[in-house]
């Protein structure tokens, strides 16, 4: 999604519109934080965009959608799923080849769980697990990344380590935050959401804390 | 109370209940009917392992018929399962199961014989159609989340085995290995029809007053219902069902003419056959309709209704039994002893036992359907109410009983109770062919007779009952909005 414009997004849940109308171009390049409240409506936008540009992004979403019985490496395999035949794929269920294996485990040395890639995805921590919906995202190796809140069960350093790795592998995202200083110090521009529409847009560099808190 | 729902719907089925055994066909029949179950239970008490070679050979045969009648119900059930959302499917799927395994098996003797495909297909059939729901149903259940996450041009191969399968693949295994043991009661029972499994040793035995003979093989099938856990080992699967196959014996071969035969002439109804054309075809009609399937269908009504509401006070009254919210350690051990052995008996031979021991009459299969399905049903409540946590001044004895549990307990309960209100009613068909004058005594007698097309239409007919039974009972459970999950 090079230089994307996503025009009229609505969404109503039980007959209340949750978001929009909105409009909102996404320049490519760009790295955005969606901020607001909880409830302002981000998760739901993130699901419309990733929608509106035909699943052909890396999703991040906040329930993860993970395969519990499935051990790490497989949750990270999915995001190359499309890249492979059927004979390919079902075989790497029973036996996963070598150059795969060495793919993810490289990845999930980056985000510093190396040792779990045989462990099943339902006997990880909340953090652990966020990680390795992270991973099954970079393995995706789409340039654009759609994230809600992918650090929240991340504490300080390694969040902050995460978020760097984040803006590094995709050359675009949007990525909802609920930590105003990890959005202005990652992000180059920062969306306001309020009541399911735009408070605020503007370049992160320009803002101070405060413009940002009055969404609040 | 009445205001409750769920009391207002048991109380009319107990008043259908109570109508039903005054127009039943309730007694006991044979002379000495205390001495012939003492004898019995005489036989149960001093097994006599080595009267016969057979009793090896049967019980091999009835875990060989169970390993290769549920492998193939299971992946034909997994396939349907896939395309189970199509109307055509599920109708055929509930076709099939409605019918039960010993009328197919009844079906395929007349054109296969005693070849072991008749015994293998009377099992396979009717559970690929229990296996397609029950598959369709946990797949659906799985956590759609990662497969809304799979990258586009994912092929649907991978994003059913990836996002689908390992999610639900502890449920769909627990249920298969639950299903082989309604699969080895299924082959245990084909016997009964001459097929060389347990019950047909099992008849002979008790024809010829051998109750020693007979006690070992109900102990040798105990044994190894219970050992289950201990040689179904998934490590040693893929064995046992490459090994199966040769196990079925040999059986006689089949006549390929017979089957032709079959279809193109047995089963045809006899007026088209004999060229009377569709003017002839109502007469016969009628016919079968008022001397066949009006009484039969009478009868399976009453009896299944006596059954049910037996079942549910059984049950009622037997849940305490491995309940810890009462008694001690040992009353409870024997309580799991009596209801293992209550569930694990199939009906059919419960009842052909009885049947033996109190002469023909609705009784014999009123209790053997009562001890069954309310073994299974009362160890499922008991096993729910261990999971209750009363306050620690809770009363003790029949208060804590009737107005701490029996409140709390009361809807699955219910829902269990009209889950098997089909089941029950499949199996008091059947049981017509040891003599009750329900359905399945009239198909069995149209075979008898070499009558095939009434036989076949019968069975269509009992077909049809189970499904609007298998509706009813669906519909009673959507509208007191109870639910569970499945049992055989």
């Amino acid at each position: 999604m090079p230089g994307r414009e996503f025009k009229s997004l609505t969404a109503s849940f039980g007959g209340e519109r949750v978001v929009g109308p909105l409009s909102l171009t996404i320049n490519d390049g760009e790295h955005v934080a969606l901020v607001g409240k909880s409830g302002a409506g981000k998760s739901t936008l993130i699901k419309l965009m990733y929608e509106r540009v035909g699943h052909e992004a890396s999703l991040i979403p906040q329930e993860l959608g993970l395969v519990n019985a499935l051990p790490v490496f497989h949750n990270v395999f999915m995001g190359q799923l499309h890249q492979h035949s059927a004979w390919y794929n079902t075989w790497t269920l029973i036996r996963p080849f070598q150059k795969d294996r060495s793919a993810i485990s490289a990845l999930l040395e980056e985000l510093g769980m190396p040792e779990k890639q045989w462990t099943p995805a339902a006997s990880l921590s909340g953090g652990q697990r966020q990680r390795v919906a992270i991973a099954r995202a970079f393995y995706r190796e789409s340039p654009t990344l759609l994230a809600d809140e992918p650090i929240s069960a991340l504490d300080g350093l390694l969040a902050h380590h995460v978020m760097d790795l984040l803006t590094r592998h995709f050359t675009t995202s949007v990525i909802a935050l609920h930590d105003v200083d990890v959005a202005l110090k990652y992000c180059d521009r920062i969306v306001g959401i309020q009541d399911g529409r735009i408070a605020l847009d503007a370049p992160a560099n320009e803002l101070e804390l405060s413009d940002i808190t009055a969404l609040y | 109370m009445f205001s409750y729902p769920t009391v207002k719907v048991s109380f009319i089925f107990l008043a259908v209940a109570v109508a039903g055994l005054l127009v039943a066909d309730i007694a006991i029949t044979t002379a000495n009917p205390w001495r012939d179950l003492g004898q019995f239970f005489l036989g149960v008490a001093t097994p006599n392992f080595f009267s016969t070679e057979g009793l090896a050979t049967a019980l091999l045969r009835t875990v060989a018929f169970a390993f290769v009648g549920v492998a193939l119900g299971s992946f034909f059930g997994f396939l349907l399962a896939l395309v189970y959302r199509r109307l055509p499917v599920r109708i055929f799927c509930a076709f099939i199961r409605a019918i039960h395994e010993l009328f197919w098996a009844l079906i395929f003797l007349q054109f296969f014989g005693f070849h072991p495909l008749t015994g293998v297909l009377a099992i396979a059939i009717p559970y690929a159609g229990i296996f397609a729901k029950v598959y369709s149903e946990i797949l659906d259940e799985a956590d759609p989340e990662p497969g809304r996450l799979l990258p586009p041009g994912t092929g649907s191969i991978a994003a059913f085995l990836y996002a689908r399968v390992p999610d639900c693949w502890l449920q769909l295994r627990t249920y298969t290995a639950y299903r082989l043991e309604c699969g080895l009661r299924s082959s245990a029972i084909l016997g009964f029809v001459g097929l060389p499994t347990l019950g047909f040793y099992l008849e002979s035995s008790f024809s010829m007053g051998l109750y020693s003979d007979a006690g070992a093989m109900l102990i040798l099938f105990y044994v190894l219902i219970a050992t289950m856990p201990l040689w179904v080992r998934p490590k040693l699967l893929p064995i046992y069902i490459i090994a199966a196959p040769f196990f079925l014996g040999e059986g006689l071969p089949i006549v390929w003419g017979n089957v032709e035969r079959f279809f193109t002439e047995d089963i045809v109804p006899a007026p088209l056959r004999n060229g009377e054309g569709v003017t002839g075809l109502m007469p016969w009609l009628g016919d079968v309709m008022v001397t066949e399937a009006l009484p039969g269908i009478w009868n399976t009504v009453v009896l299944t209704q006596i059954s049910l509401v037996a079942t549910g006070i059984l049950s009622l009254l037997a849940f305490p039994l491995i309940s810890r919210h009462f008694g001690g350690p040992v009353r409870r051990t024997s309580g799991h002893v009596f209801l293992v052995i209550a569930r694990s008996t199939p009906e059919y031979i419960l009842a052909y036992i009885l049947l033996q021991l109190w002469g023909p009459s609705m009784l014999p299969a009123v209790v053997a359907l009562a001890l069954h399905n309310g073994g299974i049903i009362g160890h499922l409540i008991g096993r729910q109410s261990n999971t209750i946590h009363l306050r620690p001044d809770a009363p003790e004895g029949f208060t804590r009983y009737s107005w701490e549990l029996v409140p709390r307990l009361y809807r699955p309960f219910l829902a269990f109770l009209f889950y098997r209100w089909e089941i029950i009613m499949r199996e008091t068909a059947i049981l017509g062919i040891l003599g009750i004058y329900t359905l399945g005594f009239y198909i069995d007698s149209a075979i008898q007779n070499i009558r095939f097309d009434r036989a076949m239409l019968l069975i269509l007919i009992t077909a049809a009952l189970n499904i609007g039974v298998d509706a009813l009972g669906r519909y009673i459970r959507r509208r007191l909005a109870l639910q569970t999950m499945p049992t055989c």
